[in-house]
């Protein structure tokens, strides 16, 4: 089992959608990196992703890994933020067949799993409908 | 750098060996290998495998592996690139010949993954995947090209029976396949049908859990040639990488990393598409096919599902893709699959291929991809 220092480490990007910019190219890297792959500055500042997006494509999971089996079959997506930045994500709160490429989305806080490889439970965001 | 030629290749049936270990599935498939080469001894090892940690409780095999085929003290790697983990063995075994470094190298992979649960290993393959900010989100392997699959369909029209034929035509493929785990035709009808894993990829669009291994004897091609022996050298080598998370990429249905490794392999062998008689593919999912064939130059970029339907891709089409059954029917033990791809067309360009012979097969190529495609690897063999 891991040490619950694996989860906290990631707190900052699950919980609060914390990211850093390229202060030289702009690019918005999620989760914050040391190094922008594209121009190489180690220039990067601190910023917050968009809390709204769309979805660009989805799956729904029916075989889950072990810590998901509880919640299947669930949706999986793939989500571009208003800011450019794309994420995956549950897509949750709907009907799997009101899912569709080009749905408004918005990300909220939500439980993952039960118990994590730490043995804590595990905390991030998923999308829903920003329409009801 | 000296030319490299492949003098031995050695195969085992592949399935749920539940009555053989992982160390005697290796040893029983490199033995066929060096037996098919005539050499009794190596210079140096290479072992792909994916996952032998989670898979069977064990790190440390390339000297546990060396050990057991009698061959300690050569110097035996472990190279890992999750699914392309035997391509890049191959990579690595080439250069060791090509520079001078060594003259006998067994390239080899294998895997066995039946001695954990079902759940268990779909979480190691998963390993591929990132595990922070894809596997936590609850996706798994077929969850990741049925992302793609869904993005492919709405962006090229790509269909779900194109996607079937896929899977229909590399178990054709493998009914002449000796060593397939699943040796059977199927229909469109039953891929259809089959019970769905992640929409809208269903169980038989996946490739299975296999355990299995596969191996080459590497040698210098000059050295080949005085050995009276059919000589297919490796004239073309391309790697590359792309982001291991599939969103990070600019297009979802575009495999980048094994765009640029066949752009190198083609570069240094001096081929195009057109010059190439078959190919082995990593159909890990039947869309995967379907965007490989496109990133490899055969199939016009969004036509891979098309192509399919009109039977370029079958075996006696106008690039065969999958002689061998592919991962889908042949089986896929993970670190093996991209050496045992180089078997498969070593044998086709030594014309040992029976009623799977692809005819005048003169140039093959291979191709294993690792996750999502994040590592690619491609090689180009010729026969003299
Ligand atoms: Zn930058």
């Amino acid at each position: 089992m891991s040490t619950p220092a694996r989860y906290w480490r990631e707190i900052p990007q699950r919980y609060r959608l914390e990211a850093n910019k390229c202060s030289s190219c702009g690019k918005i890297f999620f989760p914050p990196r040391l190094l922008c792959n594209v121009c190489q500055s180690k220039d990067l500042e601190k910023t917050k992703l968009a809390e709204t997006g769309k979805v660009l494509t989805y799956t729904i999971i029916r075989v889950p890994p072990h810590q998901f089996v509880d919640q299947a079959p669930y949706a999986v997506g793939i989500v571009e933020l208003d800011d450019g930045v794309k994420i995956m994500g549950q897509v949750v709160d709907c009907d799997f067949e009101d899912i569709k490429i080009g749905m408004k989305v918005k990300v909220e806080f939500r439980k993952l799993f039960d118990v994590g490889e730490s043995g804590i439970l595990c905390y991030g965001y998923k999308f829903v409908p920003q329409l009801r | 750098m000296r030319e490299v030629a492949a003098i031995g290749v050695g195969i085992t049936k592949w399935g749920e060996l539940w009555k053989k270990s992982f160390r005697d599935i290796y040893v029983e498939t490199a033995l066929l290998a060096l037996e098919d080469a005539g050499v009794d001894r190596i210079d140096s090892m290479y072992v792909g495998s994916m996952s032998s940690g989670l898979f069977v409780g064990q790190e440390h095999i390339a000297a546990l592996l060396a050990d057991y085929l009698g061959q300690t003290p050569v110097p035996s790697t472990r190279v890992e690139t999750a699914c392309a983990s035997g391509g890049l063995a191959l990579k690595l075994g080439y250069m060791e010949v090509a520079s001078g470094m060594s003259d006998v190298v067994l390239v080899s992979g294998i895997e066995k993954m039946t001695d954990v649960s079902g759940n268990e290993a779909t979480y190691a393959l998963g390993t591929a995947a990132d595990q922070e900010y894809e596997g936590y989100h609850g996706i798994t392997f077929p969850g990741l090209y049925a992302l793609i699959a869904v993005a492919h369909m709405e962006k090229y029209g790509t269909t779900r029976e194109q996607m079937a034929m896929v899977s229909v035509k590399n178990h054709k493929n493998g009914t002449k396949n000796p060593v397939a785990q699943f040796p059977f035709e199927i229909t469109v009808d039953q891929v259809l049908n089959s019970v769905m894993v992640a929409d809208p990829l269903r169980i038989l669009d996946c490739s299975p859990i296999t355990d299995g291994a596969a191996a080459i004897i590497l040698y210098p091609a000059e050295l080949a040639k005085k050995m009276g022996k059919p000589v297919v050298k490796i004239i073309g080598t391309g790697h590359a990488t792309d982001t291991i998370e599939l969103s990070q990429r600019t297009d979802i249905t575009w495999l980048n990393a094994t765009y640029l490794a066949a752009k190198s392999a083609y570069a240094m062998a001096d081929k195009k598409p057109e010059d190439i008689d078959l190919v082995e593919v990593h159909d890990c999912f039947t869309i995967a096919e379907i965007c490989v064939t496109e990133a490899l130059g055969f199939i016009e970029k969004g036509k891979g599902g098309e192509a399919v339907e009109q039977e370029l891709t079958a075996i006696d089409g106008k690039i065969p893709v999958n002689p061998s059954g592919g991962l889908k029917s042949k089986g896929h033990p993970v670190g093996a699959s991209g050496v045992a791809q180089a078997v498969e067309v070593v044998k086709q360009l030594r014309s040992d291929c029976c009623d799977r012979q692809v005819s005048d097969a003169r140039i093959g190529m291979t191709q294993n991809m690792g996750g999502s495609g994040a590592s690619a690897v491609v090689h180009i063999f010729e026969r003299e």
